[in-house]
C-alpha cells in the first residue's frame, strides 16, 4: 500500500513537534472523554430507571386523581374508599384480582434523638404480595392488624438508618404524629423503583393512617369517605392488562360521572406508560448531557484549531520547500491527512481509555440510592471519535490545502 | 553533450512586483537562451535580479509577462503536476537562504526529493548519505538544523540539491556562506558533476568563482546587461 510510506513520516513530525502534537491531541482526549463520559452517564441513569422499573410487577395499573400532560398535572376530586369498594367489586371487574388503596403523607418523624423527614404510606396486607416486597427482619403487616387498626409499622432500610442508627428497629416505638408504633418488620433496601422508593418509607395499616394523619392538601374525606392517594390494581395477567384498564376506566367515569366528551379527570398508568415517561425523562437528561458534551467536544475541536493555526506560518513554509523539491499536492494533502489521524485515533484511543477509567472509577461511588453508571455505547463511541477525528482532519488539512494552492516560492516566503 | 535544441529559452520576460500602488520591476523585457550542459555564471549587483531569475528558471516561480520555455516546452503551459515532476528530476536547486526543513536531520533533508521521487527508504537512505559524503558531512548526517554551523547548512542544501542527480543545477550564492577552503571543494564537485552532463547555473558575487565559468550573465535593475562567453574555461583547474 503507498500510503504506508506516509506513516514513517508522520509519526516523525508528530514526534519533532512534541509541545504542538501534545496539544492537539489534549483537545482531542477531551472532546472524547467529555463526550464518552457524559453520554454514558445519561445512559446509565436511564437503563437504571428501566432496569428498576422492569423489575416490578408487569400486571399493576396505578390509578390516581388528576391527569398529567406534559409537565404540569392538573388535580381533580380525590379517589375515595368508595371507588376502591366500587373496583373491588369481582363481577364487574372479572380482569382485576386485587385492589389495593394507599394513604400518603409526608411528615417529620422523631424517635426521641433522631429525626428525619420520610413518607408514611397508610395500606393493606396484599400491598407487600403485589410489590413483591421482602423483608430484611420480621413480617409484613397482617389482614389482623390492618382490620384492628393495630398502631403496628413496618420500615424502610433509611428510616432504620435514620431512626435507630442502624441498630436493631424490632419491636422498637416509633413515634408518628405523637403517637407510638411498634415496628414490626424492616424492608430489604431496595433503591428507586416503580413505587418510589421505599427505604425511606414507614409503613403503616390504611385506616390508622386515615383517622391519624391528615395531609396538608388533599381534603381528609370526600362526601363522607375517606380520600385515598392512590389505588393500585393487579390485572389478572399482562395480556388482560389493558381490559383491567378498560375496566377501571369504566367505572371511575360511571361514578364521576363524567359525560360523553368530558376527557377522564384521573389518571391509569401502566407499566407501558411509566416506561415511556421515564424514557423521556432519561431521553430529556441525556440531551442535556449530551449538550454539556458536545460543547466540550467543540472546546476541544477549538483547540485543536488553534494549535494547527498557529504552527500555519511554519507549515506553510515547509509546505513550499516540499514543493520546490518534487511533492505533488497529493503527497502533501496525504503527508497531513495521515498526521491528523495518527494524532486524532491516537488522542481518540486515550480519550477512551480515560472515559473507562472513569466508569471505572465511578463505580466505586454507585449506591442503591445515588446510582451512578456510566454506560458508554457503541454508538456514543463511534460519534465522540468521528467528531474530533473531522476536527483534526478539517483544522489539520486547511493549511495543508492553502498551502497547496500557493507556488511554491510564496509558500516559501510565508509570514 | 550538443544540445538540439535549448535546455532554456525566455524571451522579453519581465517579473513585476506590486507593492501598494507601486508596481516593481525585478526582471525587464530579458531574453536568454541557455544550451544544454552549458556552464554559466550570474553576476549582478545586489536587488539586479538574479534570485528572481533563478526562482522562475527553476519553476518555483511565475513570469509576468513572456515565456519561459524548458526543454521546449512553454513552462506556462505545463500543470502544476508536470512542473512539479520537473522539479523533482530534472532541477536541482539550492536556495540563498538555503531553506531547510526547520527540524529534520540532515540526512532527511537530503532524502526528502528522493521520498517524493518514489524512492524506497534503504535506496533513498545510501543516496542520501552518499551525496552528504560528498559535500563532507559524512559525520553530520544525524544532525538537525539548529546543531549545524551556516556553512554546514548550505551544504545540506547542496547535497539536497545534487541527491536526485539531476540534469539542471540552480544555485543562489551556493558558497556564500561557507570558506575558501570548502567553498573551492564545492565548486569542484558541482565541476565534477558539469564534466558528467549537468547543466549548471550559478549566481555568485565572487568574482574569481565566476571566473571558472564558460559564460557569464551581467544582470543590473533588472536587465540583462552583458552576455560574455569564453571558449575556454579561464581559470586553472
Ligand atoms: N517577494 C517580493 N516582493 C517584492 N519585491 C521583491 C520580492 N522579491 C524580490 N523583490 C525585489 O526584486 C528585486 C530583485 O530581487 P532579487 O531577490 O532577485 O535580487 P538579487 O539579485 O537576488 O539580490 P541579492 O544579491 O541581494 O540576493 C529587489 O529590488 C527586491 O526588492
Ligand atoms: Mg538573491
Amino acid at each position: 500500500m503507498r500510503l504506508l510510506k506516509y506513516f514513517p513520516l508522520a509519526v516523525e513530525n508528530i514526534a519533532v513537534r512534541k509541545l504542538r502534537s501534545f496539544l492537539t491531541m489534549l483537545g482531542v482526549i477531551i472532546g472524547v472523554a467529555s463526550v464518552l463520559t457524559t453520554l454514558g452517564i445519561g445512559r446509565g441513569a436511564s437503563a437504571d430507571i428501566m432496569r428498576d422499573i422492569g423489575s416490578e410487577g408487569l400486571t399493576l395499573l396505578n390509578v390516581e386523581s388528576g391527569t398529567y400532560s406534559g409537565d404540569s398535572w392538573t388535580s381533580a376530586r380525590p379517589l375515595t374508599m368508595a371507588d376502591v369498594a366500587a373496583l373491588s367489586d369481582h363481577s364487574l371487574h372479572p380482569d382485576i384480582v386485587q385492589v389495593v388503596p394507599l394513604y400518603r403523607h409526608y411528615i417529620f418523624l422523631s424517635n426521641g434523638e433522631n429525626n428525619s423527614y420520610i413518607e408514611v404510606v397508610g395500606t393493606t396486607a396484599a400491598y407487600a404480595a403485589i410489590h413483591n416486597l421482602e423483608l430484611a427482619h420480621g413480617r409484613f403487616l397482617t389482614e389482623n392488624e390492618i382490620a384492628q387498626r393495630t398502631k403496628s409499622v413496618v420500615i424502610g432500610a433509611d428510616v432504620v438508618q435514620r431512626l435507630f442508627a442502624g441498630a436493631d428497629a424490632m419491636g422498637q416505638s416509633l413515634s408518628i404524629e405523637r403517637e407510638p408504633y411498634t415496628v414490626v418488620g424492616v424492608l430489604v433496601r431496595q433503591g428507586w423503583g416503580r413505587i418510589g422508593n421505599l427505604d425511606g418509607s414507614a409503613i403503616i395499616p390504611l385506616a390508622v393512617a386515615q383517622d391519624r394523619l391528615r395531609p396538608p392538601f388533599t381534603p381528609h374525606r370526600h362526601r363522607g369517605e375517606y380520600t385515598v392517594s392512590a389505588i393500585h390494581v393487579n390485572a389478572v395477567s399482562i395480556e388482560r392488562l389493558d381490559a383491567a384498564a378498560r375496566q377501571v376506566e369504566q367505572t371511575l367515569r360511571l361514578r364521576r360521572i363524567l359525560t360523553e366528551d368530558e376527557p377522564n379527570d384521573f389518571t391509569i398508568d401502566n407499566q407501558a406508560r411509566l416506561l415511556e415517561r421515564a424514557n423521556s425523562v432519561a431521553a430529556t437528561l441525556t440531551a442535556f448531557l449530551a449538550g454539556i458534551g458536545a460543547i466540550s467536544l467543540l472546546v476541544g475541536g477549538i483547540g485543536i484549531m488553534n494549535i494547527m493555526l498557529v504552527s500555519v506560518t511554519e507549515r506553510t513554509r515547509e509546505i513550499g520547500l516540499c514543493k520546490a523539491v518534487g511533492a505533488h499536492n497529493r503527497d502533501i494533502l496525504v503527508q497531513f491527512l495521515v498526521e491528523a489521524l495518527v494524532l486524532t485515533l491516537v488522542g481518540g484511543l486515550i480519550g477512551i481509555a480515560i472515559s473507562y477509567g472513569l466508569a471505572e472509577i465511578a463505580k466505586n461511588f454507585s449506591s442503591p440510592d445515588f446510582p451512578l453508571v456510566v454506560l458508554i455505547e457503541p454508538g456514543s463511541l463511534a460519534a465522540a471519535v468521528s467528531v474530533s477525528a473531522a476536527c483534526g482532519l478539517l483544522f489539520g488539512l486547511y493549511p495543508a490545502i492553502r498551502a497547496t494552492r500557493l507556488d511554491p516560492i510564496e509558500a516559501l516566503r510565508h509570514e | 553533450m550538443t544540445g538540439l535544441s535549448p535546455l532554456i529559452e525566455i524571451r522579453n520576460l519581465t517579473r513585476t512586483y506590486h507593492i501598494g500602488r507601486t508596481a516593481l520591476h525585478a526582471l525587464k523585457n530579458v531574453s536568454l537562451t541557455i544550451e544544454q550542459g552549458e556552464y554559466v555564471a550570474v553576476v549582478g549587483t545586489s536587488g539586479s535580479g538574479k534570485s528572481t531569475l533563478l526562482n522562475i528558471l527553476g519553476l518555483l516561480d511565475r513570469p509576468t509577462e513572456g515565456t519561459y520555455r524548458i526543454s521546449s516546452q512553454d513552462a506556462g503551459e505545463l500543470t502544476d503536476r508536470q512542473r512539479t515532476t520537473l522539479r523533482n528530476k530534472e532541477i536541482g536547486f539550492v536556495f540563498q537562504e538555503f531553506n531547510l526543513l526547520a527540524r529534520a536531520t540532515a540526512r532527511r533533508q537530503a532524502e526528502l526529493p528522493l521520498f517524493y521521487a518514489g524512492v524506497s527508504r534503504k535506496e533513498s537512505r545510501r543516496r542520501a548519505l552518499d551525496a552528504l559524503a560528498q559535500v563532507g558531512l559524512a559525520d553530520r548526517a544525524e544532525h538537525r538544523p539548529e546543531e549545524l554551523s551556516g556553512g554546514q547548512r548550505q551544504r545540506v542544501a547542496i547535497a539536497r540539491a545534487l541527491v536526485n542527480s539531476p540534469s539542471l543545477l540552480l544555485a543562489d550564492e551556493p558558497t556564500g556562506a561557507i570558506d575558501t577552503q570548502t567553498g573551492e571543494e564545492v565548486m569542484t564537485l558541482f565541476e565534477q558533476r558539469h564534466q558528467e552532463g549537468l547543466t549548471l547555473l550559478i549566481v555568485t558575487h565572487d568574482r574569481e568563482i565566476a571566473a571558472r565559468a564558460r559564460r557569464v550573465i551581467t544582470l543590473r535593475d533588472g536587465e540583462v546587461i552583458s552576455d560574455e562567453r569564453r571558449p575556454e574555461p579561464a581559470a586553472a583547474r
